[in-house]
């Protein structure tokens, strides 16, 4: 705007400026770091005393565990008690199989979507994107009477079915974004060497490899923390997810605090762990996620 | 290869390419969401047969004595859960987001460290949450006598006056960094020549804020509420967790979703009604899709020219 001004302005007391800098930047960490402690405290709490015996539990809970407090009891109730190996079992396969379909088949509708012009294009990319705002949810009564009509109720089939029609809408919503900034030339190029339509999704889906990823991490997280569908569609023992049978045991356990500390540590650990490996990506793929 | 194809029917590829997410989407997302809406226009008779009723459980739902009590209650505690949302959790995002964008250390590492509870689960965040604040523990009561305040310390979760606002704080701790996140993506966004601009002209950085950032991530701003509409009147998981489908005490913390759990399959003395739930369901859509369309239609409109 107006450059003439820009002169008058570093002429004011050096030191006032700097001292201002250094109290505002003292300010931001004060306000981060108060934040960022608010946000580990409650889980980190969780993971000490579910390492100790029960009286330093009430005793002691701020202490970490030392060799006086130390005690594994309540994972070894949980590991005895509860179907956690094959409730984590159940879970990962759900949630491995239904983003493997949803990238495939998303994959494949973006590719339609963004690289024919047919007529209805823009009414199925509408159709397939109402999804992104509308909960499967709110159809519960009567997707519990289709699955129970198809026999699907109380296998992991069933959930699958539900969550890959759950990420659809957003995957494909991104991936057709991202494909259509592909060069056509390069389609053409491959088109004039005879490749067939399905040679140049295959040549076309490498190119989206970032998009892909931000996908299956954003689409993975809500499928395995869901407690609803389990809770609705496949409650029994051999088909509970991991969150399901926590919740399950944790209602149980209530008054055993080892067995239940020690059951909210395992939970978390896989995704913890997973989000230690790949939280730049995650931040990521949820900007992605909204702002595309 | 060369077939008689008309130019109305579309080619081979491009159905196969299509059909599988169309078919999949179909079945367990649209027909069911449709079939649902039918549903909830019909009565389950004793003897197991459908009757057409109309807008009949609709009607129970606002008017009838048996219902309504519960479903204006869970209407407005759900308001209550948004308007905290919106409120504490989408200004603590923007400021939260605003200081990760000052130069300084550690920005990364506030940055995922904030964010991490987004990826717990309920059960997780409500359980741990549970054991935090209980009076039995005695973890929040220690810290806030640390600090002097230890006469503040109330079992707010069992409490039916600070329940609801409790279990919103809980959620909103949990979901901070999404808004966060956003904010902070469209805030870097926002070209440096007009922030510097501002300051030659001697701006202050308040002035800076609200006159020129905030007016650029007003698209954000629509996003992080639109997201955060949806979320919280089709949010179950927290309070079945924490409170169980009865949503106590007293109902105070009963919000759609729960109340669409409880209608849907019954609890302790009442047999579940299918169509009614489909009702409640119904309800759940309509506030939904009125949000969605106002956002497309009424702020998207709107805000279109000031887009970056």
């Amino acid at each position: 705007m107006s450059l003439v001004r820009a002169s008058s302005a570093p002429q004011r007391n050096l030191l006032s400026p700097a001292l201002a800098l250094l109290t505002s930047r003292a300010l931001a960490h004060l306000i981060l770091g108060g934040y960022a402690l608010l946000a580990v405290f409650p889980v980190l709490m969780i993971v000490i005393n579910s390492l100790k015996e029960r009286r330093y539990i009430f005793g002691e809970p701020f202490a970490l565990p030392n060799p006086m407090s130390f005690s594994l009891i309540g994972y070894e109730t949980v590991f005895s008690r509860s179907n956690f190996i094959q409730n984590f079992a159940n879970s990962l396969i759900v949630t491995a199989v239904a983003v493997f379909f949803i990238i495939l088949f998303g994959s494949m509708a973006a590719h339609a979507l963004a690289e024919y012009d047919f007529p209805g294009n823009r009414w199925v990319a509408l159709y397939l994107a109402i999804g992104i705002m509308i909960p499967i949810r709110l159809g519960t009564v009567s997707l519990l009477r289709f699955m129970s009509n198809l026999g699907l109720v109380n296998t992991l089939l069933g959930l699958i079915l539900v969550y890959i029609a759950q990420g659809l809408p957003l995957a494909i919503f991104i991936l057709s974004q991202f494909m259509r900034q592909i060069p056509k030339d390069l389609k053409d190029a491959a088109r004039i060497d005879g490749a067939s339509e399905y040679r140049i999704y295959a040549l076309i889906l490498p190119l989206v490899r970032p998009a892909i990823g931000a996908i299956g991490i954003f689409t993975m997280i809500p499928i395995w923390n869901d407690l609803w569908f389990p809770l609705v569609i496949a409650p029994s023992a051999q088909t509970a997810t991991i969150t399901l049978g926590v919740q399950q045991f944790l209602g149980q356990f209530v008054s055993d605090w080892n067995a239940v500390l020690s059951a909210l540590t395992l939970a978390m650990v896989p995704i913890l762990v997973l989000y230690v490996l790949f939280s730049q990506q995650m931040i990521r793929s949820v900007t992605a996620g909204a702002l595309k | 290869m060369h077939m008689h194809r008309r130019a109305s029917t579309l080619p081979v590829h491009i159905f196969v390419f299509l059909a599988p997410a169309t078919l999949v989407y179909t079945l367990f997302m649209t027909y069911p969401l449709l079939d649902s809406l039918r549903l909830s226009l019909y009565a389950i008779e004793p003897t197991g047969v459908e009757r057409f009723v109309g807008l009949k459980n609709y009607i129970d739902l606002l008017t009838s004595p048996d219902y309504a009590p519960r479903f204006w209650g869970a209407l407005r505690n759900n308001i209550v859960f948004f308007v905290i949302h919106m409120v504490v959790q989408n200004s603590i995002g923007l400021l939260l987001a605003t200081l990760l964008t000052t130069k300084g250390r550690g920005r990364t590492f506030y940055r995922t460290v904030i964010f991490m509870p987004t990826v717990l689960s309920f059960v997780i965040v409500g359980f741990i949450w549970n054991l935090i604040l209980s009076p039995l523990w005695g973890v929040t009561e220690g810290v806030l006598k640390s600090i002097g305040l230890g006469h503040l310390f109330r079992p707010w979760l069992g409490l039916e006056s600070s329940a609801l606002i409790t279990i919103s704080l809980i959620s909103v701790w949990q979901f901070v960094g999404i808004p966060m996140v956003l904010f902070y993506a469209a805030l870097i966004g926002i070209p440096e020549e007009v922030i510097e601009a501002a300051r030659v002209d001697g701006a202050t950085s308040w002035h800076i804020f609200w006159r020129i950032k905030f007016p650029l991530i007003l698209p954000t701003v629509g996003v992080v509420g639109i997201l955060t509409f949806v979320g919280n009147f089709n949010a179950f998981d927290l309070v079945y967790t924490i409170k169980g489908a009865l949503a106590g005490p007293n109902f105070s913390t009963d919000l759609m979703g729960t109340l669409f759990y409880r209608t849907f399959f019954g609890q302790q003395l009442q047999l579940g009604n299918p169509t009614l739930g489909a009702a409640v369901a119904g309800m759940m859509f309509i506030i939904i899709l009125s949000g969605v369309l106002a956002y497309m239609f009424i702020w998207q409109r709107r805000i279109r020219p000031t887009e970056l």
